[in-house]
C-alpha cells in the first residue's frame, strides 16, 4: 500500500469519525444529556477556527519570508480576548438578549432593523470570504500534492481539481447535515461545534508534534535550535513599525468582524460565563500554535532545498526525514484547519444570505401570503441549505478560476481588511448612542469601495482587473487616486496603506453621517438597548443571581439608615428566610419591608423609586424611554411614547374589566350557591318523599309497583349520597387535606380505565386515541388522575353535540410536561363561560344531564394537588380541555 | 455618628470588584503597548531569538494575568451603571 | 268527564309520582318533559290545570308561564308552579308571572292533591 493510499484511507476514516462525533453530540444535546457540550473549554476550542489552513501552513511560510512578523496575526486576537471586558462581553450580551443570528443581523438590528445594511454587510462578507474558502481548498490540494511528489509508485499525480471538488462536496454535505437541523439560527449547532472543537485539538496537537520533532528530532534540542535561528536568514528582528502595529490592529479588528468568528463567539455561545475561561485559554492556545513556527521555518530554510515552498514545511520536513506517520498527522492538522473554517464560514454566510437576501425576496414575490401558512419554515430551511451549497460552490469556482496559484496566498490579509470595514458600524453601534443608519451606510459603502479599489482588485495583479495605467497614473489620470498611493501616500506597504485609508475614510464617513443625519425612533430605541445593554438585560445563567441586588440594597440601606441598623435589618430578614449572613433573597415581602423602613427616612415615593431602580428590570426601562425623550424635542417620539403608555393603560383597563367581569360572575355564582345546592338536594328528595308517601298511604299497590317505587327511592338516595360525596371531596381537596397515594402505571391503561368508567362503551360517543404517544409511564396518584379523565370523557359524552360525537385524546410531551388534550367535535363553550366553568356549580346552560356541576371544580383541585393543571383550550373546533402534568415530578418520584 | 457605624465591609468587596474590572480594561492596553516595545529596540540590531523570548514570555504573562483577573471577576449587574450605588 | 291536568316537568321520577297521585284521584294526567315546545303541548292537550316546573331544559318555567298568560284561549288556565329553589325571590317571580299557586319541592302528596282540587273549579 502506497503512502498516498494510506493517506486517503486515514482521511476518509477521519471524516467518518467527524461525522460520528457531530452526530453523537447532536443526539446527546437533543436528549438534554450533553452538559459537557456546554463546557467553556469546548467554547474556547471552537474559537480556534480563527486558525485556518492559512495560519496552519502559511504561518511557517510567513515566518520564513519575514521572520517574527507572522506573530501579529495572533497578537491582535490575544489582545481582544484578554480585553473581553470591553467588547466581547457586550457583543455576546447584545447577541443573546436580541437573539442575533449573524453580524449582518447585529448591524441591521442596531440601526433600526434596516435590511439594506444587512444586504451590504452580507455582500461584503461573501466577497471577503469566498477567496478565503478557495484558499482552504487550495491548501488541502497542495498538501495532497506534496505527498504525491514523494511517492515514487504513484504513476499519475492526483488531479488537483478533483481533490478540491471532493473536499468541497464533502464539506457542503457535512454543513447542510449538521448546520441546518434547526430553523432557528440562534440555536446552537452542538454537532458542528463539537466537531470543530475536536479539530482544534487535532491541529494543535499536530503542529506541536511537528514542532517537537523539528526541535528535538531534527535540530537536537532547544539551544541548538536557537543557534540555528540565529544563523538563519531570519536571524534579525527586522519588522517595519507600521506593518507590526497595522497587522496587529487588523487581526484584532478582523477577529471581531469575521462572520465565522461572530458565529462561534456570539451565536454559538451557550453562556456568557464561558468568556471568562476563553479570556486566558484562547490566548494560550494561540501562543502554543505559534510557539514552534519560527523554529520550523528556520530549520526548514536550512534543510530543505532552495525553491521549496516554505508554506508546506510543516508537511515536507517530516516527509523528507521519512516520518510518514508524523506527516499524515500534520496533514490531518491542516485538513482540520481547512475544513472547520469552511464549515463555520458556510453556516455564517448561509444564515446571512438566506435571512437577508433570499427570504425577503421570496416573501416579496410570494406577496406575503405565505407568512401565515406553514411553508415559510420549509422555504427558510431550503434557502439556508441552498445558500450553504452556493457559498461552498462559489469558493470552489473561485479556486478553479484563480488557477490555485500563489495569488491566493495573499488573500488572507486582504479578506481581513475587507471584513474590517464592519468595525466602525459595529463598535459605534455598541458604544455610541448617536450612531445612525445613515452614518453606518455611508461608512460601510465608503470603506468597501476604498478596500475594493486599493486592495481587492489590485490583488489580482496589474492588468488583470485594473489596467496597468490605473496603477501608474491613477483613476481617470488623477495622480492622487492611484490605488497603491492614495492622496500621494507613496512607499507604504499595500496592505497597511489600504487598511489605513479604508478604515480612516470609513470611520470619518460613519461619524459625519451619524452627526448630520437624524435617526428613526426604532433606531434610537435599539441604540439605547444596545449601548445600555447591561442596564436592563437580565444576566443569564446564574451569573450574579439575586445576591448582587441584595448587596446593592444593603449598601443603599446602610447609607440611609446607618450601617448597624441596616445590617441588623438585613441579617434578621436573612435569618427568617433560613439563610446565614447578611444577604436575604430579595423576595417581595422583604422588599416591602425594606421599602417601609426606608420610607421612614426618605419618604415613601423616594424609597419606592430607589428600590425599584435597583431591583426593577423591564426589557425597556423607563430610563431608556426618558433618555430618548429627553434628548430630543421631536414630538413624534414623545407621542409614540405616549401612545405606548396609553396602549398600556388600555391594556390594564381591559385586564381590570376582565377581572371585574369574572368577579361579578363569581359573585352571581356565589349568590346562586345556596339556590343551586338547594335545587340539587331537593330534586332527589322530592322523588323520595313522594314515593315513600305513596308506599305508606296507598293500600292496594301491586308487588311490582311496590318494588319499582322502592327502587326509585333507593336510586335517588344513591344520587344524594354521590352529591354529598362530591361536595365533601371538593372541600377536602380545597383545604389541602388530601393524602396522595402515589403509584406507578401507564397512561394508556389509565385512559382505558377512564373510558370504561365514563360509560363510553355502547354509547354514541366515539373516542379517538393515539396509543403510541400514550406509552408513557407515570408515577403519581393514579386514582385521582383517572378521576379527572373520567370527568372529562363523561362531559364529552354528555354535552358533545357533534354528529356523530367524536372525542379526540392527544398526548404529547412539551417542555418536560406531559400534555393531554381532550377535544370533541361539538359546538364548544362560549368565551363568556370559559372563564367560569371550573367554578363550583357552573353548568353550561340549563342542562340537566346529571351531575351537580362540581366535576370540573374537582378536576381543577386534583390537578393542582398533583402539581399539574387542567385548563380550557380555546380556539379548537369543539370543547377542548388540556391536562398538563410535569414529567419532572415523575422523575423525582422514581 | 461615625463611632456607632459598623464597617462597610460589603461595600469594600464591591469596591475591589470595581477595581478588578478596571484592571481587566487596562490589560489589553498594557498588552498593546508592551507588544510594541520591540519596535523601539535598535533597528536591525536585535536577534529574532531575543524578540521571541520577549514576545512569548509576555504572551504567557498576559494569559496568566487574564486568567487570574477573570477568575475573580464576578461582574455585578450595576457594573456599567453610571448610577452605581457606591461612587458617583 | 274527568278533568285534564298537564304536568310539565323533566324529572321522570317526579312525573311518575305526580301522575300516580292524580290519576288515582280521578284526573286525566298528560305529561310533557321539556321547555321549548311547552306551549304547543298546552294547545294540543287543552288542560284544565297545568303543573309547571321552574327549571326545565330549553326554556325556564317563568317564560312558559308568561306565554300561557299571553295566550288568548288558555290565558286563564290555572297554573301550579313547582320549584326546587325555595327562595323568596323565586316566589315573587312566580307570583309576578301569574302563577295561581306556588309549591316548593319536596312536597307532600296530600298538599299537591289539595291544591289541584282547589284550583280547578268543578
Amino acid at each position: 500500500m502506497t503512502i498516498l493510499n494510506v493517506l486517503i484511507l486515514v482521511c476518509i476514516l477521519y471524516v467518518v469519525f467527524l461525522f460520528a462525533v457531530a452526530f453523537a453530540a447532536d443526539r446527546a444535546a437533543l436528549r438534554g444529556r450533553g452538559s459537557w457540550l456546554r463546557s467553556p473549554f469546548i467554547y474556547t476550542l471552537s474559537l480556534s477556527i480563527y486558525c485556518t489552513a492559512w495560519t496552519f501552513y502559511g504561518a511557517v511560510g510567513f515566518a520564513a519570508r519575514s521572520g517574527l512578523e507572522f506573530v501579529t496575526i495572533y497578537l491582535g486576537p490575544t489582545l481582544i480576548m484578554i480585553g473581553w471586558w470591553w467588547t466581547l462581553r457586550k457583543m455576546v450580551r447584545v447577541g443573546r438578549s436580541q437573539r442575533i443570528t449573524s453580524i449582518a443581523d447585529l448591524i441591521s438590528s442596531r440601526y433600526g432593523k434596516s435590511n439594506l445594511l444587512a444586504v451590504i454587510v452580507t455582500v461584503l462578507a461573501v466577497i471577503g470570504t469566498t477567496p478565503y474558502i478557495a484558499l482552504q481548498l487550495q491548501s488541502v490540494t497542495l498538501s495532497f500534492a506534496a505527498f504525491a511528489e514523494t511517492d515514487p509508485t504513484a504513476t499519475t499525480l492526483p488531479d488537483m481539481q478533483s481533490t478540491a471538488l471532493w473536499v468541497a462536496g464533502g464539506l457542503a454535505l457535512f454543513t447542510i447535515l449538521f448546520g441546518t437541523r434547526n430553523l432557528d439560527a440562534n440555536e446552537r449547532h452542538h454537532g458542528v461545534v463539537m466537531a470543530i472543537a475536536l479539530e482544534a485539538v487535532v491541529k494543535l496537537f499536530a503542529l506541536l508534534a511537528v514542532g517537537i520533532f523539528v526541535v528535538w528530532g531534527l535540530s537536537g534540542g532547544v539551544a541548538t535550535t536557537l543557534d540555528r535561528i540565529d544563523a538563519s536568514a531570519i536571524a534579525r528582528f527586522e519588522v517595519s513599525g507600521s506593518r507590526w502595529i497595522g497587522l496587529t490592529m487588523l487581526s484584532a479588528v478582523a477577529f471581531l468582524c469575521l462572520p465565522r468568528m461572530f458565529q462561534v463567539m456570539v451565536v454559538e455561545n451557550e453562556d456568557e460565563d464561558h468568556l471568562r475561561t476563553a479570556a486566558w485559554a484562547f490566548p494560550t492556545y494561540l501562543m502554543l500554535m505559534s510557539l514552534f513556527v519560527v523554529p520550523i521555518a528556520a530549520v526548514g530554510l536550512e534543510l530543505m532545498p532552495t525553491g521549496a515552498n516554505p508554506d508546506l514545511f510543516v508537511l515536507t520536513l517530516p516527509l523528507m526525514d521519512g516520518r510518514d506517520g508524523l506527516a499524515i498527522l500534520s496533514f490531518l492538522g491542516g485538513f482540520s484547519s481547512a475544513t472547520s473554517m469552511v464549515i463555520v464560514a458556510a453556516i455564517a454566510l448561509s444564515t446571512m444570505v438566506s435571512n437577508h437576501v433570499v427570504m425577503p425576496l421570496w416573501l416579496h414575490f410570494s406577496g406575503g401570503a405565505a407568512m401565515v401558512s406553514g411553508d415559510v419554515r420549509h422555504v427558510a430551511l431550503l434557502a439556508r441549505r441552498l445558500s450553504i451549497a452556493g457559498v461552498v460552490l462559489l469558493g470552489y469556482v473561485y479556486f478553479r478560476l484563480s488557477g490555485g496559484g500563489t495569488a491566493l496566498a495573499a488573500i488572507g490579509l486582504i479578506a481581513f481588511a475587507g471584513v474590517a470595514q464592519f468595525m466602525p458600524a459595529l463598535m459605534g453601534g455598541l458604544f455610541w448612542r448617536g450612531a445612525t443608519r445613515t452614518g453606518a451606510l455611508a461608512g460601510l459603502i465608503v470603506g468597501a469601495v476604498v478596500w475594493i479599489y486599493c486592495l481587492f482588485l489590485p490583488s489580482f495583479g496589474p492588468s488583470v482587473v485594473l489596467p496597468q495605467v490605473v496603477f501608474d497614473e491613477g483613476l481617470f489620470g488623477l495622480q492622487w487616486l492611484r490605488p497603491r498611493a492614495l492622496f500621494g501616500t507613496e512607499g507604504m506597504d499595500p496592505v497597511v496603506h489600504a487598511v489605513l485609508w479604508s478604515l480612516l475614510l470609513n470611520t470619518s464617513a460613519f461619524i459625519l453621517g451619524s452627526l448630520l443625519s437624524f435617526p428613526q425612533p426604532v433606531e434610537r430605541l435599539q441604540g439605547a438597548q444596545f449601548v445600555n445593554v447591561f442596564d436592563h438585560s437580565g444576566t443569564p445563567g446564574g451569573w450574579t443571581g439575586g445576591m448582587a441586588q441584595s448587596e446593592d440594597l444593603l449598601i443603599m440601606a446602610q447609607r440611609i439608615m446607618g450601617a448597624t441598623e441596616a445590617q441588623a435589618l438585613f441579617a434578621e430578614a436573612a435569618r427568617r428566610q433560613g439563610l446565614a449572613g447578611y444577604l436575604p433573597e430579595p423576595s417581595p415581602s422583604f422588599l416591602q419591608e425594606l421599602e417601609r423602613e426606608l420610607s421612614g427616612s426618605v419618604g415613601a415615593a423616594t424609597a419606592h423609586a430607589m428600590i425599584s431602580q435597583i431591583v426593577g428590570g423591564a426589557a425597556v426601562s423607563v430610563e431608556d424611554l426618558m433618555a430618548v425623550a429627553d434628548e430630543t424635542a421631536q414630538i413624534m417620539e414623545y407621542s409614540s411614547q405616549l401612545e405606548a403608555k396609553s396602549q398600556e393603560l388600555a391594556r390594564t383597563a381591559r385586564q381590570l374589566r376582565q377581572a371585574n367581569e369574572k368577579l361579578t360572575q363569581l359573585s352571581v355564582q356565589k349568590d346562586g350557591f345556596l339556590s343551586q345546592i338547594s335545587h340539587e338536594l331537593r330534586t332527589p328528595m322530592t322523588s323520595i318523599r313522594a314515593f315513600s308517601e305513596i308506599l305508606r298511604d296507598t293500600g292496594d299497590l301491586t308487588a311490582e309497583e311496590q318494588s319499582k317505587y322502592a327502587s326509585v327511592i333507593h336510586d335517588e338516595a344513591v344520587r344524594l349520597t354521590r352529591l354529598l360525596d362530591d361536595l365533601l371531596d371538593l372541600s377536602v381537596l380545597e383545604n389541602g387535606q388530601v393524602v396522595l397515594h402515589v403509584q406507578r402505571g401507564s397512561l394508556a391503561d389509565l385512559l382505558d380505565r377512564a373510558e370504561r368508567a365514563a360509560g363510553v362503551q355502547g354509547g354514541a360517543l366515539r373516542v379517538v386515541r393515539d396509543r403510541v404517544a400514550e406509552a408513557v409511564d407515570l408515577t403519581t396518584d393514579l386514582d385521582r388522575l383517572v378521576q379527572v379523565f373520567i370527568n372529562l370523557i363523561a362531559n364529552a359524552r354528555k354535552y358533545c353535540d357533534g354528529q356523530p360525537p367524536i372525542l379526540t385524546i392527544r398526548t404529547a410531551v412539551i417542555d418536560g410536561e406531559l400534555v393531554i388534550d381532550f377535544t370533541d367535535n361539538g359546538s364548544g363553550i362560549a368565551p363568556a363561560q370559559q372563564a367560569v366553568i371550573f367554578e363550583k356549580f357552573s353548568r353550561i346552560g340549563q342542562h340537566k344531564a346529571g351531575g351537580a356541576g362540581l366535576g370540573l371544580a374537582i378536576c381543577r383541585e386534583i390537578m393542582a394537588r398533583l402539581g399539574g393543571a387542567v385548563s380550557y383550550l380555546p380556539g379548537q373546533k369543539g370543547a377542548a380541555f388540556r391536562v398538563t402534568l410535569p414529567l419532572s415530578a415523575r422523575m423525582a418520584a422514581q | 455618628m461615625s463611632a456607632e457605624r459598623g464597617p462597610l465591609f460589603l461595600a469594600r468587596r464591591t469596591y475591589r470588584l470595581r477595581r478588578l474590572s478596571d484592571a481587566a480594561r487596562m490589560l489589553p492596553i498594557a498588552g498593546a503597548v508592551l507588544f510594541s516595545v520591540p519596535l523601539l529596540w535598535e533597528a536591525g540590531g536585535v536577534r529574532t531569538t531575543r524578540a521571541m523570548l520577549y514576545i512569548f514570555g509576555l504572551w504567557i504573562a498576559l494569559a496568566g494575568i487574564a486568567g487570574v483577573i477573570s477568575a475573580r471577576l464576578r461582574p455585578t449587574e450595576s457594573e456599567d451603571d453610571p448610577k452605581g450605588p457606591q461612587e458617583r | 268527564m274527568s278533568k285534564r291536568v298537564l304536568v310539565i316537568e323533566d324529572e321522570p321520577n317526579i312525573i311518575e309520582a305526580v301522575s300516580f297521585i292524580l290519576s288515582r284521584d280521578g284526573w286525566e294526567v298528560k305529561t310533557h318533559a321539556n321547555g321549548h315546545d311547552a306551549m304547543e303541548a298546552v294547545r294540543a292537550r287543552a288542560p284544565d290545570l297545568i303543573i309547571l316546573d321552574v327549571m326545565l331544559p330549553g326554556k325556564s318555567g317563568f317564560d312558559i308561564l308568561q306565554e300561557i298568560r299571553a295566550d288568548a284561549v288558555y290565558g286563564h288556565t290555572p297554573v301550579l308552579m313547582l320549584t326546587a329553589r325555595g327562595q323568596t325571590k323565586d316566589r315573587e317571580m312566580a307570583e309576578r308571572a301569574g302563577a295561581s299557586q306556588y309549591m316548593t319541592k319536596p312536597f307532600s302528596n296530600a298538599d299537591v292533591l289539595a291544591a289541584v282540587r282547589a284550583l280547578v273549579v268543578p
